[in-house]
């Protein structure tokens, strides 16, 4: 793989519920370290869209090629990609049966077949990094929507992926938490992770983010520098929308 | 006692009223078995046929009913196992992305839900247990057991040893009739699993056997305990099917009692009661547990 290749290329993605057409025509190039934000109104396709980066989701058509691996709904060729991509989702998803530290080591351990001393240092390590060492012990329901996130990101972060994809990850949390979460994601950001964020977090979008993505209606509408896409959208709808949500 | 006294004090003249009806009803139904069937009761034999006096080895015994009920419980604590077992592999059976695999467990459910358990316990019996009996050769392999000396680990745990391949077709028949019960707990359970448990678990790179082993059992497993726990009381009563292909449990050996000594009241409301306080003990047990659970 050379450098100009890119990570993940989509190329005329189309994806269907039944008769619904929920991606239409995506093209998108995400490059080794960037950080894309993707935003739109609900409904509009992004969650989909990165669904189908790790093979939650299957396009109808198109082609979709993730570190130069084209995406088939092949059981074990699928598996090898999710090891590579990471992801953290909007309500958690945490093992609640598992403790913190085994919610971490579970993956390493059964997934890529590390020894539990190796995993237990990889993920206290990575507990470090998301500020919460000492909850290891407990169990996720003992612990606040903030510093769930922070250990569902950690537990992503354990698999060594080299792509992470957020599915709004701040959405479910209490306004107060949402600062810590997005903290550990600028953190991740800095680290040089390449990065895929759906998310409403303006704020956020415009201290990290490379390249901003509006979509509506399973379509993209605007791909810009986030300079541009801030002070001067090229369409009318995005506009509209930043409006709507940049408002208070 | 303060708490008896504090429940007289709460009825009313309603009460009253059918409390007398009932002693009523059952003092006619005791005066026309004393009376019309010129019945005598035996109670004083009861207990000799539970655990017996043998006057020439002048040692204590099981008699028939203890017999009976030793026999209940071993059947229906390995039937249960069995059915665990078999009702949990139906139970992911039926959550399988493969449709034949769903199609059958969906059959095989249907065709026991759907067919008197008498008739089934005869098709099981007759088809299956049989079969593998005759296969494995057991009768012939227990009876060289029975024939050794000291064996009473085997008989601890299997009874009499010359009625092993009868137990065992009891065993069987029983657990595959509960099965389908079983795994209709388990697929609930299963399905009661968040769809985002599944989700994480694939995302972060797990098959679908290790999804199924690490994140979603677990999980299901916890949350089936009290259906589970009642299934197995309706096996407890449900074993007295089997009496009809001869397995010697209670029910069996209650019969027999009567057929040999015609103490049909006594022998069937001692029966009942046994079967009575085992499923009720059972019962409240389970709700102290699921209480006690439930407050941790």
């Amino acid at each position: 793989m050379t450098t100009s290749d890119p990570m993940i290329r989509v190329t005329n993605l189309d994806k269907f519920y039944g008769s619904f057409h929920a991606l239409k025509d995506v093209n998108l190039e995400v490059q080794q370290g960037e950080k894309m934000v993707i935003c739109g109104p609900s409904g509009s396709g992004k969650s989909t869209l990165i669904r189908c980066f790790n093979g939650l989701e299957w396009h109808n058509s198109g082609t979709l090629i993730i570190d130069g691996i084209e995406v088939h709904q092949n059981s074990k060729q699928i598996r090898d990609l999710r090891q590579e991509v990471g992801m953290v989702f909007q309500q958690f998803n945490l093992f609640p049966h598992l403790t913190v530290l085994e919610n971490l080591t579970i993956g390493p351990m059964k997934v890529r077949k590390i020894s539990q001393s190796e995993a237990e240092k990889t993920a206290r390590k990575y507990l470090e990094r998301v500020h919460i060492p000492e909850q290891a012990e407990k169990y996720p329901a003992q612990l606040s929507g903030g510093q769930q996130q922070r250990v569902a990101i950690a537990r992503s972060l354990c698999m060594e992926t080299r792509i992470m994809l957020f599915d709004e990850p701040t959405s479910a949390l209490d306004p107060e938490m949402i600062n810590e979460v997005l903290d550990v994601m600028v953190g991740l950001a800095d680290t040089g992770m390449t990065m895929v964020v759906v998310t409403h977090e303006m704020g956020f979008a415009r201290k990290v983010a490379d390249t901003m993505v509006f979509m509506e209606e399973g379509q993209i509408v605007e791909i810009s520098p986030p300079e541009q896409f801030f002070t001067n959208p090229s369409s009318e709808r995005c506009r509209m929308f930043l409006d709507q949500i940049l408002e208070h | 006692m303060p708490e008896v006294s504090n429940f007289f004090s709460k009825l009313r003249w309603p009460d009253y009223l059918i409390l007398a009806v009932l002693i009523a009803f059952f003092g006619y139904i005791w005066f026309s078995i004393e009376g019309t069937l010129n019945y005598k009761w035996r109670w004083e034999l009861i207990p000799s046929y539970i655990v017996g006096w043998h006057s020439g080895r002048e040692e204590y015994f099981a008699n028939l009913l203890l017999q009976g009920l030793m026999a209940t419980i071993r059947i229906s604590i390995y039937a249960s196992i069995l059915a665990l077992i078999l009702g949990t592999i139906l139970g992911v059976a039926r959550c399988s992305a493969n449709l034949t695999v769903r199609m059958l467990a969906r059959t095989y459910l249907e065709f026991l839900r759907n067919i008197p358990p008498v008739v089934v316990v005869f098709i099981f019996f007759f088809f299956l247990s049989q079969q593998l009996i005759d296969a494995l050769n057991l009768a012939r392999w227990s009876r060289g057991i029975a024939r050794q000396e000291d064996i009473w680990l085997w008989e601890f745990f299997f009874g009499d040893m010359r009625r092993f391949p009868s137990l065992i077709s009891g065993v069987i028949v029983l657990a595959l009739f509960e099965s389908a019960f079983v795994g209709e707990i388990v697929r609930a359970g299963i399905q009661s699993v968040p769809k985002g448990q599944r989700e994480a678990a694939r995302s972060i790179g797990m098959s679908r056997m290790q999804e199924l082993r690490y994140i979603v059992l677990p999980q299901a497993m916890k949350k089936v305990v009290p259906p589970m726990a009642n299934q197995f009381i309706t096996l407890i009563k449900d074993s007295s099917i089997i009496s009809l292909i001869s397995v010697q449990e209670l029910t069996y050996k209650t019969v027999e009692l009567v057929a040999s000594s015609r103490m049909i009241f006594e022998a069937w409301i001692t029966t009942a009661a046994f079967y009575f306080i085992i499923c009720f003990g059972l019962s409240r047990l389970f709700a102290r547990f699921e209480k006690r659970s439930d407050t941790r």
